[in-house]
């Protein structure tokens, strides 16, 4: 059997470089051994493949409109899988499936205002859109990024964030849960949550994309309903444990009242006013 | 319609198992139940059966097949594999044909999955009207108690002979022998096999009180009714043997195995059960479907619902095998499809 004939089989790639971001996250980036682009959108995720290990879905970190031919994958250690992938190096190989699922909905949000709320490692799919975005600046409107993590430590892509401070064409905020007295942080303290009341959105010109843990989700959607954010101008990206990534192996599926989802092709970006219904969703 | 005399089907069968090109598998008994097995010759196979431990899916989608071989010696070397047993598989009830065209359906749908649709399309299905009904199957209601097509060849019993029916080309085929004898069906054995067919519907024990058309939206509203399925799953074990038993179950897992020198090995998908514990699980620890009350919920939505919407079949067929093997005895379909049935107006 050859690719075609099977959905199953990864493509070799080649780690070309890893950059430890946090205490369990690290940035690879990664080039198809084939030469070609993934040809991905921001938001969708491939499965990253160590034979002899298994396969893990993650979400693909970098932004379409990087240069060259590799992507990124911001991955934590946090299972089987990812134990091992956080003990490769450069030039080791890989094994990618994918690109999978339905991104962000770029075209709908070109014109408009996006704000960003990311939470956590919830900022690696998020930053396919973030700098998509950036990439593309006049596209869009107001461009706002609201990060937080729990401790300074924490926070991912420091380099890239530390340019986002900086900019004059975004409004970037960030938090964190709590700062140990020894660390010297200047942003703000507290939840994620508490960076929404002070900002500005435009209601009929905005569009909200969130990603996080399941339990920020909550408080999220409770502080945009509070700033009548309405529903079908929030998206979020859910996090499911695919196994096939193609809609067979029913891991994903989430359940709601009028109708199922799979996570792996009708997300794993969903419009919140699509999902609102689903209690299995978060 | 064509009509065999039983020793003949027997000589027949032997000359299949001899001829070697395809394996020839059907209903054996085992213990006091029956299986789909291997058959060494005709004289195992036992076509009068209630039903089997497993339904014959597992030639389709064994327990665990190999999807990828990989080697990672110098770099990483994979290959898509697929171990296809050409099989001829003697024996099936029309319940499980009707499953077989609904698992059809699912592994044909984009993208296309050739582990199952090689196997299945290199297999000769022969089916047979019931003759003994498992006091567990409800198939009478579900509509599945005898089926018109998704077989290769039907076999009704009249007693010293066999009527029949030809599906498809491929059954056809599987009849051009010049050693078999078999001739035309008289017009009264054909009106036989439909008296036959007829009475197959009036034999069932256990029925749903209602058409199963209604499933998709009895369920649909019963959906919220948190206090009904907590009840009902209360004594549930989470072990997933309804899962295991179900022909229309398919969700896997994946997972590797490499071997001794773990340079090479095998990544093979398996068996898997909504009714598990850690199905719905993410890697860090998240569960979505946590509660045994939420899996047990979401299987009967999966066989009366989800998948109906999604592909447009009620996927249970009525089997009884998922009751017939519940330790706790509660997951009997009829069971709690009729007590939402009956409940719809309070």
């Amino acid at each position: 059997m050859n690719k075609k004939d099977s959905p199953y089989l990864p493509e070799n790639a080649t780690i070309l470089s890893v950059e430890k971001m946090a205490e369990r996250e690290k940035l690879f980036e990664i080039e198809l051994d084939s030469g070609e682009q993934l040809g991905h959108d921001p938001g969708q995720f491939v499965e990253v493949s160590v034979p002899g290990v298994g396969e893990a879905p993650i979400s693909i970190s970098s932004s379409p409109t990087k240069e060259g031919n590799s992507f990124e994958l911001c991955i934590r250690k946090v299972g089987n899988v990812t134990n091992v992938i956080h003990n490769l190096k450069e030039g080791d190989k890989i094994g990618i499936r994918g690109p999978y699922g339905e991104g962000f909905p770029v075209e709908e949000l070109r014109g408009h205002d996006v704000i960003f709320i990311a939470g956590g490692l919830g900022i690696a799919p998020l930053r396919s859109l973030i700098n998509y975005s950036l990439d593309n600046r006049e596209e869009f409107e107001d461009i706002k990024i609201l990060y937080g993590c729990r401790k300074p430590c924490e926070l991912l892509y420091e380099d890239e964030v530390e340019e986002w401070r900086d900019m004059n064409n975004i409004d970037y905020r960030e938090t964190v849960d709590e700062c140990p007295d020894d660390v010297c942080w200047e942003g703000n303290v507290g939840v994620i949550t508490t960076l929404i009341p002070g900002i500005d959105i435009d209601l009929d010109n905005s569009y909200t994309v969130v990603c996080g843990p399941p339990i920020m989700y909550r408080f999220v959607l409770q502080e945009l309903k509070e700033k009548k954010v309405p529903d079908e101008r929030i998206y979020l990206s859910l996090e499911r444990r695919m196994k096939c990534g193609v809609g067979k192996c029913g891991h994903c599926q989430i359940n709601g009242e009028k109708e199922e989802l799979y996570v792996c092709q009708d997300g794993p970006v969903f419009n919140y006013d699509n999902i609102k219904d689903f209690e299995e969703a978060l | 319609m064509k009509v065999i005399k039983k020793e003949d089907l027997e000589n027949f069968v032997d000359e299949l198992i001899a001829n070697n090109e395809k394996e020839v598998v059907g209903v054996k008994s085992k213990d006091s139940k029956y299986v789909f097995d291997k058959l060494e010759n005709a004289e195992e196979l036992e076509l009068d059966y209630d039903v089997t431990i497993l339904p014959p899916k597992k030639y389709f989608m064994p327990q665990r097949e190999t999807l990828v071989e990989y080697e990672t010696r110098e770099g990483i070397e994979m290959e898509a594999v697929n171990e296809v047993v050409p099989r001829i598989i003697i024996g099936i009830h029309p319940y499980d044909l009707e499953a077989i065209k609904q698992m059809d359906k699912v592994f044909a749908d984009s993208p296309e999955d050739d582990n199952y649709l090689e196997k299945r399309e290199k297999s000769v299905l022969i089916g047979v009207n019931m003759k003994q009904i498992s006091e567990w199957s409800f198939a009478g209601s579900m509509g599945t108690a005898t089926i018109e097509d998704g077989y290769d060849l039907m076999l009704t019993d009249l007693g010293d002979r066999y009527a029949v029916e030809i599906g498809t080309s491929k059954g056809r085929e599987l009849l051009e022998r010049e050693s078999l004898e078999m001739r035309d069906a008289e017009p009264e054995e054909v009106e036989e096999v439909e008296n036959i067919e007829e009475n197959i519907q009036n034999g069932f024990e256990k029925e749903l009180d209602f058409s199963p058309q209604n499933l998709p939206w009895l369920l649909a509203e019963n959906y919220g009714d948190e206090d009904f399925w907590e009840e009902n799953a209360e004594d549930c074990y989470s072990c997933g043997t309804c899962n295991i038993v179900c022909p229309t179950c398919y969700c896997f897992d994946v997972q590797d195995f490499s071997d001794i020198s773990l340079e090479e090995g095998e990544r093979m998908r398996q068996w898997d059960g909504c009714m598990l514990e850690a199905f719905a699980e993410v890697a860090g620890g998240e569960n979505f479907r946590e509660e045994r009350a939420e899996r047990y919920r979401h299987r009967y939505m999966r066989k009366g619902r989800y998948l109906y919407n999604r592909f447009g079949d009620i996927a249970c067929v009525g089997c009884g095998r998922c009751s017939s093997q519940c330790v706790p005895d509660i997951a009997d379909p009829t069971d709690i499809f009729n007590k939402l049935w009956s409940d719809k107006d309070e």
